[in-house]
C-alpha cells in the first residue's frame, strides 16, 4: 500500500514539513475518513506548489490521500480560491459585491486595471500581478477592500492603492 | 447591555489570561457540573434563536439530535460567513476567540460531542491562527484535550478553512464540504440531527449561536430570556454596511429603533455628507429591501424596531427580514438597479448548479438586470425579471434559491419606478442615478 512516506519519489514533493502538517491534518478526521482533509491539503499544496493546482499537484494529493484523482478534479475545479491556471506572484482579489459597490469599488477598480494597463482575470506580462475580481469577502463595512495573500487590505483609496503596488514591486509585501 | 461584547476592548482579551481574569471560562465550570439535559432546558428557556439566518430555536435544534447508541455526534460551528454585508462572526472570532471555544466546549458537552469542527471561509485566513493559538491556550489550562476538568469528558475543536463557496454556509453543503466534496446541498430529510458529518448526528450552529451560550449558562436561560422583546430575546450583533458614518460591528438590543441605530452617534452616526436615506437591506443580501418610508416606519405607521418582529412586520409586501444582521445602507444617491445587479451576480457565481431553477435563473435575472441597468432593457424585461424570480422561489432543493429571488422581487415591489425610468431614459440612466424621484409622488419624504 502506498503511504505518505513512499510518495516521496514521485516528481511533485512536499517538504518534510509540510508532510508532517499532513499527517497532522488527516489526523484531525475520524479513521477511514481521511478524504475530510482534502481541501486544508489543497490550500498547502496551492501555497507550496506556485500559488496554482497542475495537474500532477493535484494527482499528487489524491495519492497522499488515497483517493481518486477526479475527486481532487472535482474539488479544486468548486471552490474560487483554488486556482487551477497560473497567476501572478500577487492577486489582487478586489471585491466588488454591493456593500463594496455602494463605497466606491468600481472606481478602485478601474484604477487598478489602468495603473497594471491588465483587465479583470489578466496577469501583467511581468508576471507580478494578476487582478481577479471577487465576491464579498466579509469585509463590507471596511469597504472597498481586497484581499492579497493572506491579508486584507481595507479602506482602499487611489493613494493605498499606488502603495501597496510599490511595497509589491519592491518586495516588501508580506502574503503570508 | 451587551452580553457578547462586553470585554471586547480590554488589552489581550484575545488571550487566555486577560480573558480568564475577566470571568471567562465560568459558563464551563458551571456547565459541566449539570447534565447535558440540564444545559439544553437552560437553551430552551432562554428563547435563543439561531443568529446564522434562519432565527430558529436553538434550544429546540438541539433536542432534535438523534443519539443512537455507540455512533459519534459532532457539534459544527459554521464560521463561513459569505452574505454579503455580514462580518460579525468574523470580529468575534478576531477579537474574542476564547468566547466562541467557551461556547463550544459547553456545547459541546451538551450534545455529546467529543470532536467538534469550526467550519471557517477559506479566505479568513488569518484567523484560523487565531483560533488555534486559543484553542491550545484552553488546553493547556484544561478546558480542552482529555477529561476536562477531572469530569471525564473529553473534547477536541479542529478548525476546517473552507476554501471560497457561499454556499457551504448552508447545513448540508458545509457537511459535504467537510467531508472534502464538492459544496452541494443535500436533499432533507434526512436532517443533519440524524445523518449528518460522516452519516453521523450533527448540530450545526452558528458562531453567534455558540457564543451566546456563554451568557445563557452564566446568567441562566431564564434571565436571558427576559432581555429583549417577544420572541427576540437576548442581543443581537449587527455588521452595519453601506453608506454610513461608523460603518461596523455592533451588539444591540432588541428594543433600539431601525432610526436610533442609523443616525444616533452611539450607533451608527448617520449616513455621510448629510444625504438622505434611500434604501436599507437589514438583514444581509437574501433579504428584501426596503424603502426609507418602510423602514423606520411600519405600514401602519409604527416605530420599526431591530428586532426578528418588527423588521418582518407587513411580511414580504412592506417589512423585511433581521436574517444575519448584515446591515446595508444605501443613500440617495445610490441606484437599486445596479445595487440588485451586483447581488444577482453573486448568487449566480455562487449556486452550486444543482437545480436548474436556481442554475439557469441566476444566470437569467443577472442578464436580465444588467441589460436594464446599461440601457437595453425592455419594458417587459421587468415582467419577466418578476417571472424568473416567482419561478425559482420554492423550487430549489436548498434556500440559496429564494434567497437569490428575495432581493430582486423586492426591489421590483418598491422601486419599479427607477427600473421603468431606466428603460425609458437609458441615455440619462448611464450618466446619472434616479436618485430620490421614487418618493416623488408620494406624501412621505424620508427626509429625517
Ligand atoms: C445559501 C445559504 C448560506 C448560508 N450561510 C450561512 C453562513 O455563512 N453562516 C451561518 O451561520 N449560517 C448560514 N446559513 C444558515 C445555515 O444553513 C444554518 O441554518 C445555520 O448555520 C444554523 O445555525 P443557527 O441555527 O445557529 O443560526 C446559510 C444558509 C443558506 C441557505
Ligand atoms: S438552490 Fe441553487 S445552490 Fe441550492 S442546491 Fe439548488 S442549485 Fe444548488
Ligand atoms: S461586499 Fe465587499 S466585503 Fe462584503
Amino acid at each position: 500500500m502506498e503511504t505518505i512516506e513512499n510518495m516521496a519519489n514521485t516528481e511533485v514533493q512536499f517538504s518534510e514539513q509540510a508532510l508532517n502538517k499532513v499527517k497532522e491534518i488527516i489526523h484531525r478526521y475520524p479513521e477511514g475518513k481521511q478524504k475530510s482533509a482534502l481541501i486544508p491539503i489543497l490550500h498547502l499544496a496551492q501555497d507550496q506548489f506556485g500559488g496554482w493546482l497542475d495537474v500532477p499537484v493535484m494527482d499528487y494529493v489524491a495519492g497522499l490521500l488515497q483517493i481518486k484523482p477526479i475527486e481532487v478534479y472535482e474539488v479544486a475545479t468548486f471552490y474560487t480560491m483554488f486556482n487551477t491556471k497560473p497567476v501572478g506572484k500577487y492577486v489582487f482579489e478586489v471585491c466588488k459585491t454591493g456593500p463594496c459597490m455602494l463605497n466606491g469599488s468600481d472606481d478602485i477598480i478601474k484604477y487598478i486595471e489602468e495603473k497594471l494597463g491588465i483587465k479583470p482575470g489578466e496577469t501583467t506580462a511581468d508576471g507580478l500581478f494578476t487582478l481577479k475580481p471577487a465576491e464579498c469577502l466579509g469585509a463590507c463595512g471596511y469597504a472597498p477592500m481586497m484581499q492579497l495573500g493572506k491579508f486584507y487590505k481595507e479602506h482602499l483609496t487611489r493613494e493605498k492603492v499606488d502603495q501597496i503596488i510599490e511595497q509589491c514591486r519592491a518586495g516588501k509585501m508580506e502574503l503570508n | 447591555m451587551k452580553l457578547l461584547l462586553e470585554n471586547a476592548h480590554i488589552e489581550g482579551i484575545r488571550y487566555y489570561d486577560a480573558y480568564r481574569k475577566h470571568g471567562g471560562y465560568r459558563s464551563v465550570e458551571k456547565a459541566l457540573k449539570m447534565t447535558p439535559d440540564e444545559i439544553v432546558d437552560e437553551v430552551k428557556k432562554s428563547g435563543l434563536r439561531g443568529r446564522g439566518g434562519a432565527g430558529f430555536p436553538t434550544g429546540l435544534k438541539w433536542s432534535f439530535l438523534a443519539k443512537p447508541e455507540g455512533v459519534p455526534r459532532h457539534l459544527v460551528c459554521n464560521a463561513d460567513e459569505s452574505e454579503p454585508g455580514t462580518f460579525k462572526d468574523r470580529y468575534l472570532m478576531e477579537f474574542l476567540p476564547h468566547l466562541l471555544i467557551e461556547g463550544l466546549i459547553v456545547s459541546s458537552f451538551a450534545l455529546g460531542s467529543n470532536a467538534t469542527y469550526i467550519y471557517i471561509r477559506g479566505e479568513y485566513a488569518w484567523i484560523p491562527d487565531i483560533l488555534e493559538r486559543a484553542i491550545q491556550e484552553a488546553k493547556n489550562n484544561g478546558f480542552l484535550g482529555k477529561n476536562i476538568l477531572g469530569t471525564g469528558f473529553d473534547l477536541e475543536i479542529y478548525v476546517h478553512r473552507g476554501a471560497g463557496a457561499y454556499i457551504c454556509g448552508e447545513e448540508t453543503a458545509l457537511i459535504e464540504s467537510l467531508e472534502g466534496k464538492r459544496g452541494n446541498p443535500r436533499i432533507k430529510p434526512p436532517f443533519p440531527a440524524v445523518q449528518g458529518v460522516w452519516m453521523r448526528p450533527t448540530v450545526v450552529n452558528n458562531v453567534e449561536t455558540l457564543a451566546a451560550i456563554v451568557p445563557i449558562i452564566n446568567m441562566g436561560g431564564e434571565a436571558y430570556g427576559n432581555i429583549g422583546v417577544g420572541k427576540s430575546t437576548g442581543t443581537k450583533l449587527i455588521s452595519a454596511c453601506g453608506n454610513l458614518n461608523k460603518p461596523g460591528v455592533y451588539e444591540i438590543p432588541f428594543d433600539l429603533s431601525v432610526e436610533d441605530f442609523i443616525y444616533s452617534d452611539e450607533w451608527c452616526g448617520g449616513i455621510p455628507n448629510g444625504k438622505r436615506l434611500k434604501a436599507c437591506i437589514p438583514g444581509g443580501s437574501s433579504v428584501p429591501i426596503v424603502p426609507a418610508n418602510l423602514l423606520t416606519k411600519t405600514a401602519k405607521g409604527e416605530t420599526r424596531y431591530m428586532n426578528y418582529e418588527s423588521l418582518s412586520d407587513g411580511g414580504f409586501q412592506t417589512g423585511t427580514m433581521l436574517g444575519s444582521g448584515g446591515f446595508i445602507v444605501l443613500d440617495e444617491d445610490q441606484c437599486v438597479v445596479k445595487h440588485t445587479m451586483t447581488l444577482a451576480h453573486f448568487y449566480m457565481h455562487e449556486s452550486c448548479g444543482q437545480c436548474s431553477p436556481c442554475r439557469e435563473g441566476t444566470g437569467w435575472m443577472w442578464r436580465i438586470l444588467k441589460n436594464i441597468e446599461y440601457g437595453k432593457g425592455k419594458m417587459e424585461d421587468i415582467d419577466l425579471l418578476w417571472d424568473v424570480q416567482r419561478r425559482i422561489e420554492g423550487n430549489t432543493i436548498c434556500p440559496l434559491g429564494d434567497a437569490a429571488a428575495w432581493p430582486v422581487a423586492a426591489a421590483i415591489r418598491h422601486f419599479r419606478d427607477e427600473f421603468e425610468w431606466h428603460v425609458l431614459n437609458p441615455d440619462e440612466a448611464q450618466v446619472r442615478n434616479y436618485g430620490l424621484a421614487h418618493y416623488a409622488d408620494r406624501r412621505e419624504i424620508p427626509a429625517l
